[in-house]
């Protein structure tokens, strides 16, 4: 102490309590701010998903409690040509209208990466197909896809006289699964098409005008700028445009219900038939789960076979 | 909502409800007037002894026509007028309700009183209040019970009835009787051969029949079962044993491959609004349906439907080979859950509605959307004063059911649900399936069902 300070009162920090402690505790805080978010995932991904697998190795009906009967499930519905149906229907349906839409979807990107007249609003109603309820939307493709009613049907046969009948649209299966697979590239091209155009719109010019100025022609540009730049976000959107197509359920229950005589049957459709209409929760169940497999493997084939580290990081990654 | 409603509250709500609706009825007095075309036998009523505070919870099947929902309402306001009980009556979708009836049974809470469908009352028996006072005292004032309402009230082959049948609807054939005439018939054939010509010549005169084979769940198994049935054929014998490989059924597949020629073309793709679509517009003269199209078509201020409703008849379904028209009447019962607080009141209202001053009107303002279980009911006077709705005032009046002839269980809403049978007729309608391996196909997967 020297004689030109002097002390006139001295600051004890106070000590923090163990409360306070435990707030200032880092790990402790982490958990608490994930809390809600762990929690909603928790009840209402984890458990249902828990519960759906359960019922799938025990033979509850609607209205009776189950038991655990193993793997019973799962052999009988490795016996049922229906549930077989469902299967290939469901792979084939997920690959046509992924083709199309990714195909339909990144032409319109393409386009809509120009400067057009009214640019803005085509982008807008774009969208439209995709945010229409998917009910209303499989309404008004049953309507159009009538045996009797049909829009199309009507304008060939009575307005252009270029056939005599209606046009069978859900009659025979392949006719059905064609006219479904139309549906649903209709309604998804809007998801592809507006993220893709997102992904377009990351590319700097400046590598286009470089191609040109090195003499690329428009496919060479295409092919050597726009779609390694995209893949990124192709990867992505691949990925969650075939888990929505293969777990579809909306639009094949209001058009067909999975007629002619099962052929348009999905996966999703099917155990909903056999869990809720015929009250068998274990079978439906099952059905579902089988989903999984399927569903595992597409995301791992994106993410790791399309998903190389340059283009999940984009380029300069190497 | 439903506590706290005095008597002079509902009388207010049933007049705001009239008003608004513009039904004319005779008044919301508490005593209505029995109707005098419903014979009744001098019998007592059995005593419930109301539980003190008691108000009641129901659920029932949403309405398809506005009479339903505007009649059962008009009567539950009666019966809290007279009794001084609250209900709630709440209306459900047809697709939801029997998942929620399974909820109530296995929770054990919710509604007093589900009027219900199909196999419930089976599946739940030993949680329901047996029914077997009321159903003797309404069997004995009102003329007895139609056999499919005691085959669906009862236990299978006993006397125990664990829930009580308020009505069932069934679907005869519908057709226009200007195109039959001009196809040269006066009314429908009642043999197998005729029926086939009558299709026949009704598609040369380009006014073709339909029937849906698709995944229509009321109207492609109505007509499935009717075509398995008016065959001499079944899915089940009586022991519980699938018996859909029979001669019988081979016949049956191959008469429907044949009618699906002479059908409008298309009728695979459609639900259960399919024929009422194709019927208001013209494009069929005949069908099998409820009394829905014929109610529509009437009641429509367009002149062009009224012109077709009076073109319009009903006749019950050809028999072919069985003994009698092989109708089935889907019927809506009450079931009274043994969790409920106040059975005594949920008793005495479902005997309210059945007595006559409440279920006459109902039923007749339904106008033959629903057909009565207790046979005096058949001699209202509505039934004969339009002679178009003939088939509906006996459709109970059957032995047909589905899953006929084996006992009623889960097997064989089963195998209505997943469209079993329907599937084996349309992929031998259109070609894409022998008989016999359809046969195969559908043994299998009923026998699924059956054996468990």
């Amino acid at each position: 102490m020297d004689a030109t300070v002097q002390t006139i009162a001295t600051f004890h920090p106070r000590e923090d309590g163990w409360f306070t402690r435990l707030f200032d505790w880092k790990p402790f805080l982490v958990a608490l701010c994930m809390l809600p978010a762990a929690g909603l995932l928790l009840v209402f991904l984890t458990y249902p998903l828990g519960l759906g697998i359960w019922l799938a190795f025990t033979d509850t009906t609607i209205g009776q409690p189950g038991h655990w009967i193993g793997l019973e499930n799962f052999i009988s519905l490795f016996n049922d040509s229906v549930f077989w149906m469902a299967v290939t229907n469901t792979i084939f349906y997920t690959a046509s209208a992924t083709v199309g839409k990714f195909a339909l979807g990144l032409w319109l990107a393409l386009l809509l990466n120009h400067h057009i007249p009214f640019k803005a609003f085509i982008r807008a109603i774009l969208l439209l197909p995709w945010i229409v309820p998917t009910v209303l939307s499989a309404i008004a493709w049953w309507w159009i896809y009538d045996p009797q009613f049909s829009i199309i049907s009507y304008v060939v046969v009575n307005v252009l006289h270029l056939k005599t009948n209606y046009i069978d649209f859900l009659g025979t299966p392949w006719h059905a699964r064609w006219s479904l697979v139309v549906a649903n590239i209709w309604r998804g091209i809007p998801f592809v098409a507006i993220t893709l155009l997102a992904g377009l719109q990351t590319i700097s010019p400046s590598l286009y005008e470089a191609a040109l100025l090195d003499g690329a022609s428009g496919w060479q540009q295409f092919r050597r700028i726009t779609v390694p730049m995209l893949m990124p976000i192709l990867a992505i959107v691949l990925t969650l445009s075939i888990l929505f197509t293969f777990s579809d359920f909306q639009l094949v229950y209001a058009i067909t219900r999975g007629g002619p005589f099962n052929t348009t049957h999905l996966m999703a459709t099917l155990a909903f038939q056999r869990a809720i209409d015929g009250s068998e929760l274990g079978e439906g169940a099952a059905i579902a789960v089988s989903m999984i497999p399927f569903l595992v493997v597409a995301t791992l084939v994106s993410f790791f076979g399309l998903g190389r580290r340059k283009w999940m990081q984009g380029e300069g990654n190497d | 909502m439903t506590s706290g409603i005095s008597r002079r509250d509902s009388l207010i709500l049933g007049g705001a409800a009239l008003g608004a609706i513009g039904v004319p009825i005779i008044g919301a007095r508490a005593q209505a007037p029995t109707p005098s075309d419903v014979p009744m036998a001098d019998v007592k009523p059995p005593e419930f002894p109301i539980e003190k505070g008691a108000s009641l919870h129901v659920i029932r099947p949403a309405k398809f026509i506005d009479p339903d929902q505007v009649y059962w309402d008009i009567n539950t306001k009666r019966f809290t007028e007279t009794t001084g009980i609250p209900v709630s009556v709440n209306y459900i979708s047809w697709e939801d309700l029997r998942p929620q009836t399974a909820v109530i049974a296995n929770t054990g809470a919710g509604a007093d009183i589900v009027f219900g469908w199909a196999i419930d009352p089976f599946l739940y028996e030993a949680k329901l209040v047996g029914m077997n006072d009321l159903a003797e005292y309404l069997g004995k004032k009102y003329g007895g019970w139609f056999d499919i309402a005691r085959l669906y009230g009862t236990r299978w082959k006993t006397n125990y009835w664990h829930s009580l049948p308020i009505g069932g609807g069934t679907g005869p054939t519908v057709y226009r009787i200007s195109w039959v005439k001009q196809a040269g018939y006066d009314k429908i054939p009642n043999d197998l051969d005729g029926f086939m010509t009558l299709c026949q010549k009704l598609k040369q005169i380009g006014h073709p029949c339909g029937f849906s084979i698709g995944h229509a769940v009321g109207d492609a198994n109505g007509f499935c079962s009717w075509a398995l049935w008016a065959h001499g054929a079944e899915v089940v014998d009586p022991e519980g044993k699938v018996a859909l490989d029979s001669k019988e059924t081979v016949a049956a597949l191959k008469y429907v491959a044949e009618l699906y020629k002479y059908m409008i073309p298309g009728t695979i793709a459609w639900n259960d609004s399919g024929n009422n679509k194709a019927y208001a517009a013209g494009d069929i003269s005949l069908t099998f349906n409820g009394v829905s199209i014929y109610y529509v078509l009437k009641n429509s201020p367009d002149p062009t439907l009224q012109a077709m409703a009076k073109d319009t008849m009903h006749q019950a379904v050809p028999q072919g080979l069985a003994k009698r028209s092989p109708m089935t009447a889907g019927p809506m019962n009450a079931m009274l859950f043994k969790h409920s607080k106040y059975p005594n009141a949920a008793k005495e209202y479902i005997r309210f509605l059945m007595e006559a001053p409440q279920y006459g009107p109902w039923l007749a303002k339904c106008y033959g959307y629903w057909s009565e279980p207790l046979k005096s009911y058949a001699k209202m006077k509505f039934w004969t004063e339009d002679p178009k709705l003939a088939p509906y005032a006996n459709a109970m009046d059957t032995i047909y059911y589905d899953g006929y002839d084996g006992p009623i269980t889960a097997a064989a809403s089963a195998v209505v649900a997943n469209y079993t049978v329907v599937d084996m007729f349309a992929a031998v309608a259109t070609g894409n399936s022998t008989p016999q391996s359809a046969i195969r196909t559908a043994v299998r997967q009923a026998e699924r069902y059956y054996k468990s």
